[in-house]
């Protein structure tokens, strides 16, 4: 089965800094794939690389076919069977500040998807009980909390069905119960439900537990390169590598669901 | 003209404005300023859409003479000039010096009224002060612009004395009789009417004229044919004895006036004819010229904000959205407008442009306040812009959103949100600003209350009106803006 992300000796230079040198990981169809790493690792770089948001400078990604090369950003309309494929999930959330929960969900199935208003709230609404904020679909993001904010951004990047979702440490602004119930969402993302395609996740984050509990696979990034990978109690059980070991040992502090990463 | 209209939609004004530019071939237009004031151009107290004065009636005879039927537009008088070679008007008349400067650039009548330079001082300087020669070290006020004001000019280097210049003719005797000024030098017409305003008291008129100057009327410099047969009119005009019965009306007529008619049309002295009673002036025959300059002020802001809002728009999105060189362009519109005054602004446009483009007056008002503060919104715009987070405009590009969707729903309503407050306070600023415009001979609201008041000599009414007009239009605007803002803003 071909990978749906192909990240292949990916380089990413930031004010004059390396910031990958040479990254490659796959995510296949059906799989949850954990990119962790201490803050500074590159990790959001290689998600927004991944979602054409960032230009690199050497190597290549392929996202279900559609290939990026090194170089400037192309313009959105060469863009678009990209961005029908992949929907991104900010660690910020990112939401629309002046639209409700429900209308930061439909509004691009109703301007990009062109689907009809009923059709699109209905999907919506779907879509905010799922992930458990049925419920704020009235409300504005500033006056939902945290975690209600980073399910409506889940529910927003799901709403167009892209194959691939990328997140950014989704599990940030939660507490742990929250965290368990968000990894179940997603594994069963992943796996398809209801005679649906699965999809692919790639889920930047430095939370040890929620990565063995709930990702397939596990790649290592450290110093631009992912320098172990396998499967999850692989490579967090029995670490290899001394940057495994160090994200090991910052997972046992007690602030490290806080901790912010690049 | 203005002083025509009735209450008419805005619609209709500006149709019936722009149409009065044209001029119909059976119209004379002239020019005068009605801040001026009696006896020459005053609005007229019992009915203040009409003008009147000895200048209105010399107009009248000419347009007579013409087989044409006079038309008033009002213009400043030190823009008579200017507005007279741009095609506003054919003629100007009210009290216009015979000067070799005018003559050497436009096309000069023959003169109709000789009127003196005359000094006034204060009473008890009466033996003091009793020329030129003894005010050395002095202050001596005038109009700026007159001849009496190049006399003075002369006298500065010649006598010491120091010219101080107004741009009215009321503050100057005001003045004078504070101690502000040791003596004023105008028109003796001018001293007069003052000195009739103070009840005779204050100060006093030196019998002996420190000079000797005419009125004339001033045509185009191309319109040398008109204005021959202007003087044929004139010069009738002073033979049968309708110049001296204009001025016998108005209390104008003296001795000086014959001989000047005799030098200039060879004729003999006329028989008299007695002279009118005025009619007292009232607040009521004024509210509807008010209300009239109001609207025209209200209508001229509102079209001027609205092309400060298309232009600004599209200035902005050229400097957030545009290459280089356009950014480059807008950048330097933005600071050229925002650098330089908006009165230079609306003389660039309506009078050094009018070789090339000749716009009416009210078409050249809206552009020239809408294009300036076009300048201050696409600032605010582009700050408003800019204050949107970037990852939202990045989340939306990856839900597939083209960059025009992406300004249209997430980046401009929240834009516009942000820009709310600060666009309210130029509307009320543009709205003040508006009354700049009278330097384009667009009467609006401050300048029909500076016409009322030197009208009735006094700004204590007419300036209390005029505020709470302004305040009318701008209090509501500021609550609904505060308005939307809460609604916006609600938690």
């Amino acid at each position: 089965m071909t990978a749906l992300l192909a990240v292949h000796e990916l380089r990413l230079t930031y004010e004059a800094r390396d910031v990958l040198r040479a990254l490659t990981v796959e995510v296949k169809r059906g799989e949850v794939v954990a990119l962790m790493g201490l803050s500074g690792a590159g990790k959001t770089s290689a998600l927004r690389a991944a979602a054409a948001l960032q230009r690199f400078h050497a190597g290549r990604i392929v996202v279900d076919g559609f290939a990026l090369e090194p170089g400037p950003v192309p313009p959105e309309s060469r863009l678009r069977p990209l961005r029908r494929r992949v929907g991104l999930v900010f660690q910020g959330h990112a939401l629309f500040e002046h639209l409700t929960a429900l209308e930061n969900v439909t509004l691009a199935l109703t301007h990009v998807l062109r689907r009809r208003h009923e059709e699109a709230d209905e999907a919506a609404l779907q879509l905010l009980g799922s992930l458990g904020v049925g419920g704020r679909a009235g409300a504005l993001p500033r006056q939902l909390s945290g975690g209600e904010a980073q399910r409506v951004a889940i529910a927003r990047a799901l709403a167009p069905d892209p194959a691939l979702l990328l997140m950014d440490e989704p599990t940030a602004a939660l507490d742990p119960a929250r965290r368990g119930s968000l990894g179940r969402t997603l594994r069963r993302l992943a796996a398809g439900d209801g005679g649906r395609e699965g999809r692919g996740l790639l889920i930047a984050t430095h939370d040890t537990e929620f990565a063995r509990a709930h990702a397939d696979r596990v790649a290592v990034l450290a110093d631009g390169v992912v320098v172990e990978t396998g499967s999850a109690a692989d490579v967090l059980d029995r670490p290899s590598h001394p940057a495994t070991r160090a994200l090991l040992a910052e997972g046992d502090g007690p602030t490290a669901a806080q901790n912010s990463s690049s | 003209m203005i002083h025509g209209f009735g209450f008419a939609t805005p619609g209709l004004l500006l149709a019936a404005w722009l149409g009065a530019q044209g001029g119909p071939g059976v119209t004379l237009l002239w020019g005068g300023d009605a801040e001026g004031g009696a006896p020459f151009v005053e609005a007229d107290p019992a009915d203040a859409s009409q003008v009147r004065g000895f200048d209105v009636e010399v107009a009248e005879t000419i347009a007579r003479g013409l087989g044409r039927h006079a038309r008033f537009v009002q213009v400043q008088w030190s823009s008579i000039d200017q507005s007279v070679e741009r095609g506003d008007f054919a003629i100007g008349l009210s009290g216009v010096e015979d000067t070799p400067a005018r003559r050497a650039h436009h096309a000069v009548t023959v003169p109709y009224f000789s009127f003196r330079e005359v000094l006034a001082v204060r009473s008890e300087d009466r033996d003091r002060f009793s020329g030129l020669a003894t005010l050395r070290g002095r202050r001596v006020a005038t109009l700026g612009g007159t001849m009496a004001y190049d006399l003075l000019l002369a006298a500065r280097d010649s006598l010491d004395l120091i010219p101080v210049s107004y741009d009215d003719d009321v503050h100057p005797y005001a003045d004078l009789v504070a101690g502000r000024v040791d003596a004023v030098l105008l028109d003796h017409i001018i001293a007069e009417r003052a000195l009739r305003r103070r009840a005779g008291t204050g100060f006093v008129i030196q019998p002996q004229a420190v000079a000797v100057g005419r009125y004339v009327g001033v045509l185009a410099n191309p319109d040398s044919a008109l204005r021959d047969s202007v003087d044929v009119v004139l010069r009738a005009a002073m033979r049968d004895g309708t110049l001296e019965r204009i001025f016998r009306l108005w209390n104008v007529w003296d001795p000086s006036q014959g001989d000047l008619f005799r030098r200039v049309a060879g004729t003999a002295l006329p028989e008299p004819t007695e002279a009118i009673a005025r009619s007292a002036s009232s607040v009521w025959a004024y509210l509807p010229s008010l209300g009239r300059a109001a609207a025209i002020t209200a209508l001229l802001s509102a079209l001027s904000m609205a092309v400060a809002v298309v232009v600004g728009l599209v200035v902005a999105s050229g400097r957030v959205y545009g290459p280089a060189p356009v950014r480059a362009v807008m950048t330097v519109y933005v600071e050229v407008v925002r650098g330089t005054p908006l009165l230079l602004q609306l003389f660039v446009l309506y009078y050094g442009l009018s070789g090339l483009v000749r716009l009416p007056a009210f078409l050249a008002a809206v552009l020239g306040l809408g294009l300036n503060y076009a300048a201050y919104e696409a600032e605010i715009y582009r700050a408003a812009l800019e204050a949107v987070s970037r990852t939202q405009l990045e989340a939306a590009r990856t839900l597939g959103f083209s960059e025009a969707q992406i300004l249209r729903l997430v980046r401009g309503p929240q834009a516009l949100r942000y820009a709310l407050a600060p666009m309210t306070n130029d509307f009320v600023a543009l709205l003040k600003d508006s009354s700049l415009v009278s330097v384009l001979t667009v009467v609006e609201l401050t300048k029909q209350t500076a016409i009322y008041a030197t009208n009735i000599g006094s700004w204590i009414v007419p300036g209390m009106l005029c505020a709470v007009v302004y305040l009318a239009m701008s209090l509501p605007l500021a609550r609904l803006a505060r308005g939307l803002e809460r609604r916006w803003s609600a938690a």
